[in-house]
């Protein structure tokens, strides 16, 4: 038995009453954005969708003016599903798994903003469509022939496996491209998520099929050398997905496609 | 006549709603796939542990499909149907295969093969898995599936769109469905030739539960409103090892015990000794002193019920309401392969579990009920007839439910990992079966009269009209959070006659609250507020019906455990539970169906409980 008594994260000790949440608010997609202010009764252990909760039964802002209740995304609340995602005290993260006392200012505030590089529907609460559609045009799934039983799925070895599975943990939530300078409204680069998974897809003994049609995406305009290395990706990523890895690889496997079309003149 | 072009509408898109999207599009069915959120973040991603089946390795020291048959009637105590689990554990490993051949990354051992691991209620590994995070990889498998079709043109999915009612013609047949557009407000109609629920269970009925926010049974509730009966509904799991939190209760999966983890606390009451300098012969491993042959790996419902009493009896950490979950003497090997649950409890929690216990306590996890289904044996019962249409369907024709919300396969308990197998085998299974109805429905959907939608889309945007409009003085979530206090408290480890009827007469006063309400957003853009305030109507209903069944089912069955009358009783309740609803009168009835056991009699279930 070791004696080893490791808290990971040693709590702050709070000696406060109220959270201080200062929330950037827009009523709809075409509308000006506005900041409210809530305070919200302190409890260790909070997190920050406990106090959203909150808010929402009770949604009065510190000038006592009664508001609308503030629109954000969230569904599993353990950081696996990704909807919860949000710029918390300026950095990009889960709302779920950002717990107060970690995330609380000296001044006893919480800032939520939506992220930015969506298109905002409500509140905190974005459109982040894009990235599905990027999955559809990398062409993200493994071409089987069927959901017939033909048999067992190609071996693989535990090393291939472990970055796979460390790749296929992406849960689409967005913190890589808020984090990405290269990644934005105006610009059309796909974003390191849409690359993390071409590797994933790529990887696979079936999935390869389409890698000529996935490296094709990836050499077009918005493709991989619109990746600007500033590698903010893999610091946001609450999943440690290894994006720069990723990056890197695809690449590679970019630069060989593009000899090879060139040579063969076949796409 | 056949129908030259069906349609079929899938609501949820979660494992079930997707299999059997994916299935259907496969067989040249056009789908319309509806979910309250992007369905690549349906509750499924929070499964963990893992997916049952027979293997070549459990297979060659005596394991078999029958006998992950007979486990699952076991854990069950017998009250599952035994033709559709027989089908469902013999399909298992082909399911297997094929989530291998779309590419899951299960874990491999040293030559490449899938690896196993144990899991409750089982003395075999047959449990295949992706790290803890055995959903999430399953269910983004599938997504990419759907993905591929929604490419094709085959699957069109209607992404934050919520399920309102269904639409049944004058014949009772259901057509289609109304749904409601989460941003822009907007309710409409949509027709289908058959519609297959796909929606989950109903946790928020509980407040804190380890399901997601969006499982609020309420979709099943308005089915159960339009006429559908549910099934076994006050059969619900209460999973023993979960983190509470002030939001909601956090699984830690069965696959930390599966591993190794044992379960203990101090011998001595109270002691406030830090866990690790408590020495091994201080500690109380429970479950392994009182279940020698399934140690830590009963059923959730022993484990549940154990917890809480050792609890009950001041053994609880620091004398509350935990016990120690502890994986820290395991190999790193063992240890990685739980990095994706650790890590939650470590982002919660704080703590580091790799070094020192996990606290934990049991928390509701899991319906074994849901909407009533029936299907078509074979004739010697051993599985179902494949692609006949009356397969999982609801009393109401057309009307499918698949996944939890269908309440076959699990009887009064279910198994670890029997989940994911039941999501994915209902929509591979029943595909064929909901196409073939489709194509031979007697009167397509596209010709019946408009008239039939734009009722129920009026009735919908009338019900909404008031709901916005309502000046009452209760606030909608702290009606929830009574209704899911109460619940808690009165209906789950332990149940008992006399607390339960209290708790029915505290939902009738907040069914009588809930009828004056008051919304705090009553716009006409992503209002999140109307949504969960109609919701909180139907949980309001289906709480009730968990209740009363609860209440009259007088014996103890698995997770349905009664203080009152703690033995099994099969000469009265070897049998389904059915409950309808009556809106005009608002009231619920209960009628019973016998269980038939063609296959396996029951036995005794005591997991060799040592005195027992």
């Amino acid at each position: 038995m070791t004696a080893t008594h490791t808290a990971t994260k040693p709590a702050k000790k709070l000696n406060i009453k109220t959270i201080r949440f200062k929330i950037k608010r827009q009523d709809g997609p075409e509308t000006q954005a506005y900041w409210n202010e809530f305070d919200v009764p302190y409890k260790p252990n909070l997190n920050v969708i406990g106090c959203l909760n909150w808010i929402a039964a009770n949604p009065r802002t510190v000038s006592g003016q009664d508001v609308t209740p503030v629109t954000w995304e969230c569904s599993c609340l353990e950081e696996i599903c990704g909807a919860c995602t949000m710029v918390i005290n300026g950095r990009v993260r889960q709302s779920c798994s950002a717990l107060v006392d970690e995330v609380i200012t000296p001044e006893g505030e919480i800032t939520l903003e939506p992220m930015s590089k969506f298109p905002v529907v409500r509140d905190l609460m974005v459109n982040r469509q894009r990235m599905f559609d990027a999955l559809r045009r990398i062409k993200g799934w493994v071409p089987i022939d069927g959901t017939y039983a033909l048999g067992a799925g190609p071996r693989e070895s535990q090393e291939q496996q472990d970055l796979r599975y460390r790749l296929s943990k992406c849960m689409t939530c967005g913190c890589c491209l808020e984090a990405c300078p290269q990644y934005g409204p105006s610009q059309e680069f796909i974003g390191p998520q849409a690359i993390g998974q071409t590797l994933y897809f790529n990887m696979h003994e079936t999935g390869k099929r389409l890698k000529d049609q996935r490296l094709n995406v990836m050499e077009e305009s918005g493709g991989i050398s619109d990746c600007g290395n500033a590698q903010n990706c893999v610091k946001v990523c609450p999943k440690e997905v290894p994006l720069t890895d990723a990056i890197g690889a695809i690449g590679r496997q970019t630069t060989v496609h593009a000899i090879k079309t060139f040579f063969t003149g076949k796409k | 006549m056949a129908n030259n072009k069906p349609r079929v509408i899938v609501v949820g898109g979660g494992l079930a709603g997707l299999s059997a999207s994916v299935r259907i599009a496969e067989a040249g069915v056009a789908v319309d796939l509806f979910s309250m959120v992007p369905v690549k973040r349906s509750h499924s991603v929070c499964a963990q542990g893992g997916i049952n089946a027979c293997n070549e390795v459990a297979r060659q020291q005596g394991y078999s499909e029958w006998m992950h048959f007979d486990e699952t009637l076991y854990g069950g105590d017998f009250l599952n149907h035994q033709p559709p689990v027989y089908e469902m554990t013999h399909w298992a490993p082909k399911i297997i295969d094929l989530l291998d051949r779309m590419g899951v990354p299960f874990n491999r051992t040293s030559e490449g093969q899938r690896d196993l691991r144990m899991f409750g209620g089982s003395l075999f590994k047959r449990t295949h898995f992706a790290g803890a995070t055995t959903g999430q990889q399953l269910l983004y498998a599938l997504d990419e599936q759907a993905r591929r079709y929604e490419d094709e043109g085959k699957i069109n999915k209607y992404e934050f769109w919520e399920f309102l009612w269904p639409v049944l013609d004058e014949t009772g047949t259901c057509k289609g469905i109304v749904a409601q557009d989460m941003r822009t407000m907007q309710i409409r109609s949509f027709r289908a030739d058959a519609v297959v629920m796909a929606t989950g269970g109903p946790g928020l009925i509980f407040g804190k539960s380890t399901m997601s926010v969006i499982c609020n049974g309420g979709a099943a509730a308005r089915c159960y409103q339009a006429g559908a009966w549910l099934g076994n509904p006050e059969f619900i799991q209460v999973h023993p090892t979960a983190i509470p939190g002030e939001d909601k209760c956090r699984l830690m999966s069965e696959s930390a015990r599966g591993e190794g983890g044992r379960v203990w606390v101090p011998r001595k009451k109270g002691d406030d000794r830090h866990p690790n300098d408590i020495p091994e012969n201080e500690r109380y491993y429970f479950l392994e002193e009182r279940y020698p042959k399934y140690g830590n790996l009963v059923p959730r419902d022993i484990a549940t019920r154990e917890i809480f009493n050792m609890c009950q009896q001041g053994y609880g950490v620091g004398g509350g309401r935990m016990v120690y979950l502890d994986v820290s003497h395991l190999p790193m090997a063992n240890k990685k392969k739980l990095a994706g649950i650790l890590e939650i409890y470590e982002k919660f929690v704080g703590d580091n579990p790799y070094e020192m216990p996990m606290k934990i306590f049991p928390a509701v996890h899991y319906s074994m009920g849901g909407l009533y289904t029936r299907y078509t044996p074979k004739p010697d019962n051993k599985g179902l007839v494949l692609g006949d249409p009356g397969n999982m369907m609801t009393n109401i024709p057309g009307l499918y439910a698949l996944g939890e919300v269908n309440y076959q396969y699990h009887g009064a308990t279910r198994l670890g990992a029997n989940a994911l197998l039941n999501c994915i085998f209902d929509g591979l299974f029943c595909g064929l079966g909901i196409v073939n109805y489709a194509r031979e429905v007697a009167k397509p959907a596209s010709e019946v009269s408009a008239g039939v939608y734009d009722n129920i889309v009026k009735q919908e945007e009338e019900k909404a009209r008031k709901l916005i409009e309502a000046k009452g003085e209760n606030n909608p979530y702290l009606i929830h959070e009574r209704l899911g206090n109460e619940l808690t408290d009165c209906c789950t480890v332990v149940r008992e006659e006399k607390r339960m009827l209290q708790g029915y007469d505290v939902l009738r006063e907040l069914k009588q609250q809930y009828k004056s309400i008051r919304l705090s957003d009553t716009g006409a853009w992503t209002n999140q507020n109307l949504s969960f305030s109609r919701a909180l109507g139907d949980m309001l209903i289906y709480g009730e019906a968990i209740l009363k069944t609860a209440i009259e089912r007088k014996e103890s069955r698995g997770s349905h455990y009664r203080t009152d009358y703690p033995e099994r009783d099969d000469v009265n309740f070897l049998k389904t539970t059915i409950s309808k609803y009556d809106p005009a009168t608002d009231t619920h009835t209960t009628v019973y169906e016998d269980v038939p056991t063609p296959l396996v009699q029951p036995r005794p279930r005591t997991y060799g409980k040592v005195d027992a």
